[in-house]
């Protein structure tokens, strides 16, 4: 690392954008890294709260099999269509990888509306965050996964405007390699919440 | 991870398939294993966890195309150092609560 750096520093100028590259997306990696600690500290509070019903509903009682699987399954080809989008990039096709990326929004979409079901039907069944410490730890877990696929949804639709206004540029690569990376750690970050906590809730 | 070497690095349509492939797999393994057979909750937590770490791993490597290779390993390093204070978090939550709530029976 210490060598890159202090190559940056003989030439600035016109190389730059490529040369820091590496650089960018490392430190995404690193930001991507306290983001898992994050989502860390969120299982284990669940984990602790478990048993913390109040009287109220427990996993089994909330848990919709079906909704989880049909979510899991546009998540996960989610990530692998971001990953052909990559691959277009590669290939320096634009047109290809705005559609695998108009794909990727799309099957994105599809999964925040499911989430968006589920916690409307638990809310409105009187199961919401505040009926329990329960309650509270699965929808703040559950919900900061949700927030950060919204959040790559509305990534997802700038890189789109701007890779169809400049193209495949010094721009646009790097910002897509991040965000590609960021895609691909929402679905790990989800196998984990579907295996732990709706598949574990229903077996117990 | 940079752009220099893009040789292998950034993958190809095969590694794509197979990650997809095997995740699709491991996915219906775990959901199948809790809604298809009567196994015991140990025999079900087990296949639910093994499968979940081993999806995480074929997505890391074929997905996000982590290897030890890129940057002198600085990726690994930190994901490794990111897992110890994972499993110190979670581990040490866990632990700590179980036997406050063994002493307040």
């Amino acid at each position: 690392m210490a060598t890159e750096t202090l190559k940056q520093d003989d030439h600035h100028g016109e190389h730059e954008h490529h040369d820091t590259t590496g650089l960018k997306v490392f430190g995404f990696w690193i930001y991507l890294m306290s983001d898992l600690v994050i989502f860390g500290m969120l299982f284990a509070t669940y984990a602790v709260l478990l048993r913390g019903t109040a009287g109220g509903p427990g996993p089994d009682d909330i848990v919709a099999l079906p909704l989880i699987f049909v979510s899991t399954m546009l998540l996960l080809v989610s990530s692998f269509t971001f990953g052909v989008a990559m691959l277009a990039q590669q290939a320096g096709r634009k047109e290809k990888v705005l559609q695998w990326l108009a794909v990727t929004f799309a099957l994105g979409l599809g999964f925040i509306l499911l989430e968006l079901y589920e916690f409307h039907h638990l809310i409105s069944e009187g199961h919401g965050p505040g009926r329990s410490g329960f309650l509270s730890a699965f929808f703040t877990l559950v919900g900061t996964h949700g927030l950060h696929v919204t959040f790559g949804l509305i990534w997802i639709a700038i890189m789109f405007i701007q890779i169809r206004k400049r193209g495949l540029d010094d721009m646009t690569k790097p910002r897509m390699m991040c965000l590609s990376l960021f895609w691909h750690f929402l679905d790990i970050v989800w196998i984990c919440v579907f295996s732990f906590v709706y598949l574990f809730g229903v077996m117990v | 991870m940079s752009n220099e070497h893009q040789s292998t690095d950034h993958g190809s349509m095969k590694s794509y398939v197979t990650g997809l492939a095997i995740s699709i797999v491991l996915t219906l393994v775990a959901f199948g294993v809790v809604t298809l057979g009567n196994f015991s909750t140990t025999a079900m937590a087990l296949t639910i966890s093994i499968a979940a770490i081993v999806q995480v791993l074929v997505q890391l490597i074929l997905f996000m195309h982590l290897n030890v290779d890129d940057d002198g390993g600085w990726n690994v390093t930190s994901l490794a150092f990111a897992v110890v204070i994972l499993v110190l978090v979670i581990a040490g939550s866990l632990w700590i609560m179980h036997h406050l709530h063994m002493n307040m029976m």
